[in-house]
């Protein structure tokens, strides 16, 4: 039969058309207009050349551009290995009521991000918030702290908010990896003695590495474009501190320099191709070697 | 029998484990719903103690200053209106990609596939709003939460559209059916199950989202739930007790649409990332 007829091409034209004029349209756009000085205040605009990618090289931007590599490398090993741990535990025999405990982890993933920012930051609030206030109560002033505005520790609290909501979704992923796991193999390793730890590495691990692929790839491409939990928690504050690209994007977008704001946009958009690509490539030479 | 006993403590601690992990998810939940009762003053060391009394007014308070009814209906219309849009477009992208994967059919395949690794240039996508009349409209925000929610629904519909025989597809064309009613008679209704599927997972998308709005809308009356709620943050920081039951509405309804649409959204999400 004929397969065109049956399956007639413009069946697929609502999603591209759509698709194409407000995600692929603007891509495109975003990388010519970032070599013009567009902005708010003018209507014309004039070529300069790679002037924008020369201001990227700043000290600001490239702060901007350093935390961003560093929140989404953080958040994806802590997501990953808590994940990976939480779902070995959820999955054992001997835990009690482990589909409640596993909805539990779940629930934060359906919260917006937004929402989530906004609890952390009135829980963290210095004076008024519940965790220093939990930490008095117990005895344990030394340990509290300006969490969101403090140099030294507003950073890893905001990847810490970021783990607490994203590790659920990881666990789930990996629990459904471990249980398409076959017992029998399990079963044979106990039947020649192999202990939990020689169990884990050598049958779990290497079954799970497709998922575990799967899932850096996720957290990766979701620490890169990261912007309402940074938004919501700090703004990018105190100084520069926690901003990272999207946040900075937003800014300059505020400001009018809308050149400057799809620059980084193109900057972010490259460093998440070339590492998908990277990770891809090296995925498929280790399928050949397997 | 000493094995025995180190055996039991070890599983009587990893259940303890397990239990705090469990609490330190579900303690920032229960303060804000704790401290949503209270009067302002009592509130305002937030604490995990009851309050003395139970405030309800709070909420009307909320509701009322908050402008909750309004951003409730938008968050309401955008997510509803953009699932529809996304749900037709993609399944019958979904079945006819799936179904001739040669020619046409795989560019289109692969050009909205890598809208998945893509981020969204907000900046740009600005101009082209600009240029289509359609900053600061309901429709703009619409369109803009369908697009951008396309490429992950169909690569979730074009696996699930493999599963169903080809067979059925012939023998109806057999008796006459043409592409449009094979389409909307035979296969959409098998495809009931995915479609739900992608229904839970884009209206949470769609509800959580703030970036869009906070680009592309200017006038409070057309923010959604999340945009006013944040608007109300800054407007009362020193009343926590508003802020918090605040913040209870605007979680409840994704909190329902989780727990009735649960089975759908978990299935999603491992399928989503399993088969990669």
């Amino acid at each position: 039969m004929d397969t065109k007829k049956i399956y007639p091409w413009y069946f697929a034209i609502g999603a591209v058309l759509l698709y194409f004029v407000f995600f692929f349209l603007p891509g495109i756009l975003g990388i010519c207009l970032s070599f013009t000085d567009w902005n708010i205040y003018f209507n014309d605009l004039h070529f300069v050349g790679l002037d924008n990618y020369r201001r990227v090289l700043s000290a600001e931007y490239t702060q901007y551009i350093g935390n961003t590599l560093y929140f989404t490398l953080v958040t994806t090993i802590a997501k990953t290995v808590l994940g990976c741990l939480i779902a070995l535990l959820l999955t054992q025999r001997f835990i009690k009521a482990k589909n409640f405990q596993r909805m539990v982890f779940f629930s934060p993933q359906v919260l917006s991000y937004l929402v989530v920012g906004l609890v952390f930051r009135s829980m963290l609030h210095p004076t008024r918030g519940f965790l220093n206030n939990f930490l008095n109560s117990i005895g344990l002033e030394n340990l509290s702290r300006n969490w969101l505005t403090d140099l030294n520790i507003v950073f890893p609290t905001v990847m810490a908010v970021d783990v607490w909501k994203g590790v659920g979704y990881i666990m789930v992923v990996i629990i459904a990896g471990l249980i398409s796991i076959s017992p029998t193999y399990y079963e044979a390793a106990e039947i020649d003695g192999a202990n939990f730890f020689q169990k884990f590495t050598k049958i779990t691990l290497p079954l799970l590495l497709p998922v575990i692929v799967n899932i850096t790839i996720l957290n990766l491409t979701y620490g890169l474009r990261v912007f309402d939990m940074i938004y919501a928690l700090t703004n990018g504050g105190p100084g520069n501190a926690t901003g990272v690209i999207n946040t900075a994007v937003y800014k300059e977008f505020s400001k009018g320099d809308l050149a400057m704001g799809t620059t980084l946009s193109t900057v972010l958009f490259v460093i998440l191709i070339s590492l998908i690509y990277f990770i891809i490539r090296s995925m498929e030479n280790k399928e050949v070697k397997m | 029998m000493n094995s025995l006993i180190i055996k039991k403590t070890r599983h009587v601690v990893l259940n303890i484990f397990s239990l705090i992990c469990v609490l330190i998810v579900v303690v920032p939940f229960y303060v804000v719903i704790v401290n949503s009762f209270k009067t302002s003053t009592e509130a305002n060391r937030m604490s995990i103690n009851l309050p003395t009394t139970f405030h309800f007014e709070n909420y009307a308070t909320v509701i009322e200053k908050g402008k909750l009814f309004t951003s409730f209906y938008n968050s309401l219309l955008y997510s509803v209106v953009s699932v529809c849009i996304i749900i037709i477009c993609v399944l019958a992208a979904a079945f006819v990609i799936s179904r001739n994967t040669k020619g046409i059919n795989k560019v289109f395949y692969y050009f909205i596939i890598t809208g998945l690794a893509m981020p969204i240039n907000n900046v740009s996508l600005f101009k082209v709003l600009q240029f289509l009349n359609l900053m600061n409209t309901r429709v703009g925000i619409i369109f803009i939460y369908s697009a951008v929610n396309i490429p992950l629904s169909l690569f979730i519909a074009y696996g699930f559209v493999a599963t169903i025989p080809r067979e059925l597809d012939e023998a109806a064309i057999l008796d006459g059916c043409t592409p449009i009613q094979l389409f909307t008679k035979i296969i959409v209704p098998l495809l009931k199950p995915i479609a739900s599927t992608l229904a839970v997972l884009n209206m949470m998308a769609v509800w959580n989202d703030f970036t869009m709005p906070l680009y592309y809308l200017n006038n409070s009356k057309k923010w959604p739930m999340t945009l006013a709620v944040y608007n109300f943050f800054g407007a009362f920081e020193n009343s926590w007790n508003l802020v918090c039951a605040d913040i209870v509405l605007t979680i409840l309804p994704v909190l329902l649409v989780f727990i009735f649409g649960q089975k759908y959204i978990v299935g999603g999400v491992s399928a989503g990332a399993v088969k990669g």
